[in-house]
């Protein structure tokens, strides 16, 4: 319908017709298509309203953030008693690490960033100097936790909890299994067959048991090997088991990313001259560990939650704690705000994880850069 | 335009009675076949002939069950010694480019060189983008394979073979994957390429290609060499049967 006549192949390209991009178009494409398309947005509009007007009530305004109990925050208002969270506060995320030994669990988890930037973020200016700081970071990291040298003092395990011990468990966990998990998919494709064999029955057992009973086995395990009345590595042990635990799902999704490279990458590497060790360096692993992102940050996050199970065996866990502190009669009966607290915790790692994922998706993407 | 014929008598490749079974299937039957330093040697075959297979076994991508390739004076055996020579001596270019699509251009054409020929960076950037000039893209050095054009990607491809600095280059019908306006770009880039006296062995249908650069047409069918010939007497008086046939079907269309 165009109201001018152009000489063929000179046909201008026009701005497409009013009302079809913007903020305009996309409200009217995505909330007003058509009456009851308008009348169920409304309608939400509506219930949201309401849904948030009470829940932030319930949340914020109307909350006491500090009391003695549960019967003084009923008197001051009738929100959630975050009193609760803010008396054990200290609890939840030291567990009971001594007060006056806190600061190194700090130092651990600020510098734990400067740890990492530079292996989540391969742009980083100074990477080199950075990468030398995450090399000797778990030694120490190792040393301020656990202390007994340089005059540090010694803290048992058996004092570790709350969110620390989260974190420590699944940095660790992830941190080990990555690598743990690239080495078994390698092997699981290998030619040579006792290395494939060898990986292929890890895996299977890794996958067919229960994260409980390999707990349970990390923990009485411990009897038979160390002398009676010791907690010695408890810790250390769990953390192997779940390091196997997700390794050899990690194992399992870089496999199917390796198994997506077409064979024609390989030939290519091979008529270029590349061995084994080079191919799986430069061709195989970067692609099959983008294609498996987020298989593996998927993962990552079922280990990070996972490790609430610690429970069952004594560790106290976020949820540990929270039970302790709903044991006290002060604070009887006041379920809701504490495991809130806890899931927003977990909630708030886990949403980073997801997101850093689709970010490094987004940046290794070559296809439409 | 004729290109110079300036074969020597050496021969580069040698394949004596040559078997390759796939399985049980046998795909391909006593080939014999002498390659002389700067011979450009095309073959051509209905699908299934067995030729694609014949030059993967030159850089062993395939083993031979019987009879002996030399390749350089290099006997193919499973020695992996033996390997790493004849593969950085025979370049090869593929059907589908087989670029890596993580690597910028650039890092697709030094990789090689710097991991396994131990160049120094440096060098190898200047030596890819020498070759990537000689395939008329330089500009596009730092895009990734997958923001070009299918002619453009065979072309870096080429010049990433070439990097390695190979004595033979095998092309396996490196234009049959592309839209025909780009094959052109690729057969004029494979022209000049011969020009410069590279021992070249084709996989193509391009017979206008073979009849302008190839000193000898090899005709396969079924596993076997049929017919082998200089261009001028392959395509005017074919011998076979099979091959009369066979160039019917694909020049008269």
């Amino acid at each position: 319908m165009s109201l001018e006549t152009y000489k063929p192949g000179s046909y201008p390209n026009l701005p497409p017709p009013a009302g079809t991009v913007g903020v305009y178009g996309w409200l009217k494409n995505n909330l007003f298509s058509s009456v009851s398309n308008s009348l169920l947005t409304i309608l939400s509009v509506i219930l949201l309203y309401y849904l948030i007007d009470s829940i932030i009530g319930w949340f914020f305004f109307d909350a006491v953030f500090d009391a003695d109990s549960k019967i003084e925050c009923r008197k001051i208002n009738d929100g959630a008693c975050w009193a609760v969270i803010t008396r054990r506060v200290g609890q939840f995320v030291y567990g009971f690490y001594p007060e006056a030994e806190r600061w190194r669990i700090d130092l651990t988890f600020y510098t734990m960033f400067f740890a990492f930037a530079p292996l989540l973020y391969p742009d980083l200016p100074k990477r080199k100097w950075l990468l030398w700081f995450s090399g000797i970071y778990p030694i120490f990291a190792f040393v301020l936790i656990n202390g007994g040298f340089f005059g540090l003092p010694k803290i048992e395990y058996s004092l570790f909890g709350g969110f620390m011990l989260t974190v420590i468990l699944g940095v660790s966990g992830i941190v080990c299994s990555l690598p743990i998990g690239i080495l078994l998919a390698l092997g699981r494709q290998s030619k040579l067959t006792v290395v494939r064999t060898l990986s292929v029955c890890f895996i299977e057992f890794m996958r067919g048991v229960p994260l409980i009973t390999l707990l349970f086995v990390a923990s009485s395990m411990l009897n038979y090997f160390m002398p009676p009345g010791t907690n010695f590595s408890i810790l250390v042990r769990v953390i192997i088991m779940f390091t196997f635990f997700s390794a050899a799902y990690i194992a399992e999704v870089i496999r199917g990313g390796i198994q997506a490279i077409p064979k024609g990458q390989y030939e290519a590497a091979d008529a270029l001259g590349l061995n084994y060790w080079q191919t799986t360096r430069f061709i195989t692993l970067p692609q099959a560990l983008k294609i498996s992102i987020p298989g593996i940050v998927n993962t990552f996050i079922g280990l990070y939650k996972d490790t609430t199970l610690v429970v069952v065996i004594g560790l106290l866990d976020p949820l540990g704690i929270g039970r302790a502190a709903l044991a006290d009669t002060k604070w009887n009966g006041l379920s809701t705000e504490t495991y809130l607290f806890v899931a927003l915790f977990f909630f708030i790692s886990c949403f980073a994880m997801s997101r850093y994922s689709l970010w490094l998706e987004n940046k290794l993407n070559t296809e439409n850069k | 335009m004729v290109i110079n014929k300036n074969t020597s008598s050496k021969p580069v490749i040698e394949i004596k009675e040559m078997h390759k079974w796939f399985g049980t299937f046998h795909v391909l039957k006593n080939i014999s076949l002498g390659v002389n330093q700067g011979e450009r040697i095309v073959i051509c075959g209905p699908s299934g002939s067995g030729k694609s297979t014949l030059i993967r076994c030159i850089n062993r991508l395939e083993v031979h069950q019987r009879g002996d390739i030399i390749v350089n004076d290099v006997e193919l055996t499973g020695d992996l010694k033996n390997l790493e020579a004849i593969r950085s001596d025979v370049g090869m270019v593929f059907q589908s480019f087989n670029l890596f699509p993580h690597l910028t251009v650039l890092e697709n054409c030094t990789l090689a060189p710097i991991w396994v020929k131990g160049l120094p960076k440096k060098d190898a950037n200047e030596l890819a983008m020498e070759l990537l000039t000689r395939v008329k893209i330089p500009e596009q050095a730092l895009k990734f394979p997958g923001q070009l054009s299918g002619g453009q990607q065979q072309r870096v491809a080429i010049a990433r073979s070439l990097c390695m600095q190979p004595k033979i280059m095998l092309f396996d019908e490196p234009t049959s994957a592309l839209d025909p306006e780009m094959i052109k770009e690729v057969l004029d880039t494979m022209i000049e390429l011969a020009e410069t006296g590279m021992t070249m062995l084709v996989v193509t249908h391009e017979m206008g290609f073979a009849k302008k650069v190839a000193d000898s047409v090899i005709f396969m069918d079924e596993g076997e060499i049929i017919e082998q010939n200089d261009p001028k007497n392959f395509f005017n008086n074919p011998k076979n049967d099979r091959t009369k046939l066979f160039l019917s079907q694909i020049l008269n269309h």
